[in-house]
């Protein structure tokens, strides 16, 4: 008590707050896998991670890309001429060939019916520092922006920390597959003008974290018809653009922007290089405006995190070899296909079913029958159950702040085959337990039947039996802040 | 139009202050050895490019440090994912290690205290999340780097108050100067929460010592404010008096202090010549702001990449004591050779023995002791001279007449014709204060250019040094062409 009162003297508000999300409910969900993760040799019991979204299914194309373009490095025999200059290299305005490469990386995955100006490409330290930069430049401390839900758990640190802006959610639902309809735009922002909120715009993430959804033509037109009319901002987080593995195609709001009556100076893109690529220790994050004055702004900003010149270097290198990039883009869906197949086709025979998607490096599987009710508690002990009994680290619906309990994001990318087979294993084994003690109990669940329940499934398990009682509150998923003893760290000593 | 936010729209990023446009001179036309010989040489950015020989005859022998080569390229994958905001084991290790050298291992730093951010100017941005609210100050002594100005306070709403130092006594910074500035803070209804020096010294190229440092600690612990060290010129500390660093002061045993109130920035920036890989460094001794500076972190990590080959580098001892003793040899080399050609056509310098940079005395070549005439003077150098050096007033300097003017960042070649460029100017137009036995020019080996035409009317406001913001037709830019 005493060293929190003298921390509240002594450091800023900032520093004291909670607004970096790390003390929400859910932190502590990775502990049980940091201190039991899954391995096939060392530790088959372990648990299974399941809540990174990571895309590690190409490398195999990168390593032999490097190999076969040592000019791409500044440390190579080839490449060492260039190490002074690179190493010296602190222009904010970037290297000209990283931003010619990451404009026309950018127009490819949009299927190339949009081009990118190399000159509005400005750099941030990840999509973490981007997002934050775009809040910075377009809104005062008070101001808020609106975010459809379920929306990435990291909005709350990235929008809302160092800058005091705010968010308020715009709820959507199951029940038209969480579209985000023109009506629930107003309904949230004429709430928000009543409480003296002031909207200074509108954040969406497409392709969806954590649904693995792309939006249509019609609700992006819907979405940037909507902020001129009110005269606030759009924000497009296309990070995971390039991770679209089937139809419908990806749409970037830059390619609607152009057959549309719109102030173009409204509409800003966030994006990275860290899910696409699968490159997040690269801390690749872009700024792309249609508006000069916030080009301009957060280029000025980019100074608090510039991509590392020794990284814009390969990065121009490699994203400028346009037959490597158009393999890389072709396998890189194929497999992610795949993987995605594997998985929900899995989670079907088990009679688990997940929004229908075709893009992301996770799914959103609908838990909700196996609720004991329909509470963010019963998702808490749910989630308990998964983590302790099933042994995956998946992340509950509620850190998305989803409006419905019984929703999990489950991240299929960042493990290898056999680990996918380990994992839907235990799936099937949970479930066919469930059904089994389910018979038994035919008549309770009988009473409790719920209108939207498709299968008799229900989580039978005494959670009291099950979970580790000297287990904290399940906490939020930071990416970055993975507990000291992560075997992401542990790999490397 | 629709309105971006306050912090967009005002003019707090620095690049507006009447001082940005100076670049433009050199940036229009930039000095160049057979393709521009009457250019303006850039004298005003201070990096560190002497040891870049030693730097790759390392990485010839290391290519395992480079996630690119066959030796490396099994790391690539498991470097390409790691974003954890804790930092590479090795890294951190590495780095605290090498911060130990410079310090002449007096001093052990901790690996697990040290945080990255994007470069020093993350590093001071984050430092002031962490200390102060919007409205609160920080003091800074004079004069100090002009980047401060944008990266201390802009996005973060704090603010800064300068300490004036004179250079009646060596711009000294004194416990007297450091009360009165508190008081006048105090004045004005605002809180001052910490202290922020530069040691070594930018612009000054000078370190402070023992007895200055201690005063400070005194100072700052009486008045239960922050200690925050700039220290990222650490390594280019060239001759005595010794690098003193607040982490040595606060083990000493008559210093009493609050080690929850000290924090040191670093950075690679100017002791290893990287300002292009990002590397900032916040250690603090204040574990609540170890663990905050972290999460913050977040908003500016040092690429993984990068991270690998500095975890490399560094940790090589031999390698390190070499570049280190190596640098400081050809920095001392460099400034004394510029110093002593300086002080034969009659122009004074700072007592310096660090930076990348002297502080150069020009008061004497003023119309009047004003900032307007400074302003002239600077304008004539630029102009006439072609030489783009720093006035003191972008460094908030209470006198008229100081320059900083960088050494470091270019070659033999270029350092001479900048000498004699000067020496022609001091000749030509000041000859009264040139040293009688040099008022005839002896034979050069390089002839003199032709007479310079004064183009006063086309130069317009200097503008501001921000080392990111050179403008798109830089010739940094260019040489990638």
């Amino acid at each position: 008590m005493e060293f929190t009162r003298k921390n509240r003297q002594l450091l800023s508000r900032i520093a004291t707050n909670d607004r970096h999300g790390e003390n929400s409910p859910y932190f502590d969900g990775w502990k049980a896998y940091d201190s039991n993760p899954f391995h096939p040799i060392h530790n088959p019991d372990g648990v299974i991670q399941m809540g990174l979204a990571e895309n590690p299914l190409c490398f195999d194309l990168i390593e032999k890309w490097i190999r076969e373009n040592p000019d791409a490095s500044i440390c190579t025999a080839e490449g060492l001429n260039k190490f002074k200059d690179i190493a010296i290299y602190q222009d904010y305005h970037g290297l000209r060939e990283f931003r010619e490469a990451v404009a026309k990386f950018m127009g490819r995955v949009g299927g190339n019916r949009v081009t990118f100006d190399p000159n509005r490409i400005v750099m941030s330290g990840g999509a973490t520092g981007a997002n934050e930069t775009a809040i910075f430049c377009l809104a005062d401390p008070g101001d808020a922006f609106l975010v459809p839900s379920p929306y990435y758990a990291g909005f709350a640190r990235d929008l809302r920390w160092r800058t005091g802006v705010e968010i308020v959610p715009v709820h959507c639902r199951s029940s038209n597959n969480f579209r985000i309809t023109r009506a629930a735009l107003e309904e949230a922002y004429e709430k928000a003008q009543r409480s003296n909120i002031n909207i200074k715009g509108i954040i969406i993430t497409n392709p969806s974290n954590p649904l693995g959804t792309v939006l249509d033509k019609e609700t992006l037109r819907s979405l940037v018809s909507f902020v001129t009319d009110k005269k606030i901002h759009l924000v497009s987080d296309e990070i995971y653009a390039a991770t679209v593995f089937s139809s419908p195609r990806f749409i970037s709001v830059a390619e609607v922007m152009q057959d549309m009556d719109c102030n173009r100076d409204l509409i800003h893109i966030v994006y990275s290089l860290s899910k696409d690529m699968g490159f997040p220790g690269f801390r690749v994050g872009i700024v792309y405006s249609f508006n000069d004055g916030v080009t301009n702004c957060a280029r000025k900003m980019s100074s608090f995190g510039l991509v590392s010149s020794q990284t814009q270097f390969l990065l121009a290198s490699m994203l400028s070899d346009d037959e490597f990039v158009g393999n890389f883009l072709r396998e890189s869906s194929k497999r992610l296909a795949k993987r995605h197949h594997v998985f929900t086709k899995g989670l079907e025979e088990v009679g688990i079913s997940t929004i229908k998607s075709n893009a992301g490096l996770f799914f959103w599987m609908d838990m909700r029958p196996l609720l004991k009710e329909q509470t963010t508690k019963a998702e808490t002990e749910l989630w308990r159950v998964i983590i302790n009994k099933v042994k995956l680290n998946v992340s509950p619906g509620s850190s998305f702040n989803c409006s419905e309990p019984g929703w999990f994001r489950v991240c299929f990318a960042n493990m290898d085959d056999k680990t996918v087979e380990v994992a839907l294993d235990r799936i099937r084994e949970f479930v066919l337990q469930g059904k089994e003690e389910n018979n038994h109990e035919a008549d309770k669940s009988q009473a409790r039947a719920q209108p939207w329940r498709k299968q008799n499934l229900r989580l039978s398990f005494s959670s009291s039996r099950l979970y580790d009682e000297s287990l904290m509150s399940p906490h939020m998923i930071s990416p970055h802040s993975p507990i000291p003893h992560s075997p992401l760290v542990r790999a490397r000593t | 139009m629709v309105a971006m936010s306050k912090i967009a729209t005002g003019n707090g990023h620095g690049e507006n202050s009447p001082y940005f446009d100076g670049w433009k001179a050199y940036e229009t036309n930039p000095f160049h050895p057979t393709e521009r010989p009457e250019g303006v040489i850039q004298m005003g950015l201070a990096e560190n490019q002497l040891c870049f020989n030693l730097i790759k005859n390392w990485l010839t022998k290391h290519p395992e440090a480079s996630l690119c080569t066959p030796q490396g390229v099994n790391k690539f994958k498991e470097t390409a994912l790691f974003q954890d905001y804790h930092g590479m084991p090795e890294f951190r290790q590495a780095v605290a290690k090498f911060m130990g050298k410079v310090r002449g291992d007096r001093v052990k730093f901790d690996p697990d205290r040290i945080v990255m951010s994007g470069g020093a100017t993350g590093a001071h941005e984050m430092v002031a999340f962490c200390l102060a609210d919007p409205g609160e100050a920080f003091l800074v002594p004079t004069p100090y780097y002009p980047g401060f100005d944008r990266d201390l306070k802009w996005r973060t709403g704090v603010e800064l108050v300068p300490v004036n130092c004179e250079s009646c006594n060596n711009f000294k910074i004194t416990r007297s100067a450091l009360e009165a500035a508190y008081v006048k803070v105090q004045e004005a209804n605002l809180r001052v929460k910490g202290l922020l020096i530069t040691n070594p010294s930018n612009p000054l190229g000078t370190v402070l010592d023992r007895d200055t440092l201690k005063s400070m600690v005194r100072f700052i612990n009486d008045k239960n404010i922050h200690l925050i060290g700039d220290e990222i010129y650490a390594a280019t500390v060239f001759m005595e008096p010794e690098f003193v660093s607040i982490s040595e002061i606060i083990e000493e045993e008559d210093v009493e202090c609050n080690r929850d109130l000290i924090h040191i920035v670093y950075s690679l920036s100017k002791d290893m010549g990287f300002p292009g890989f990002r590397v900032g460094i916040v250690y603090s001794y204040n574990d609540s702001v170890v663990s905050c500076a972290r999460k913050m972190s977040s908003f500016g990590l040092v690429s993984s990449q990068t991270q690998h080959l500095i975890a490399s580098m560094l940790s090589d001892d031999e390698f390190v004591d070499n570049f280190i003793t190596k640098s400081k040899e050809l920095l001392f080399n460099r400034h004394k050779y510029f110093t002593w050609s300086l002080s034969q056509v009659g122009i004074g310098c700072l007592k310096g023995n660090a930076g990348l940079f002297i502080w150069m005395d020009l008061r004497k070549l003023l119309k009047e002791e004003t900032f307007a005439a400074e302003m002239e003077l600077w304008r004539v150098i630029t102009n006439e001279v072609k030489l783009n050096v720093s006035p003191g007033s972008s460094f908030h300097c209470q006198e008229p007449g100081w320059f900083r003017v960088c050494f470091a960042n270019m070659d033999d070649y270029t350092m001479k014709v900048a000498l004699l460029r000067i020496r022609t100017f001091m000749l030509k137009n000041n000859e009264a204060m040139v040293p009688l036995k040099l008022c005839r020019p002896s034979s050069l080996k390089l002839s003199l250019s032709r007479s310079l035409s004064r183009r006063m009317d086309d130069f317009m406001s200097p503008g501001i040094m921000s080392p990111h913001s050179p403008l798109p037709q830089s010739p940094l830019v260019r040489a990638r062409t």
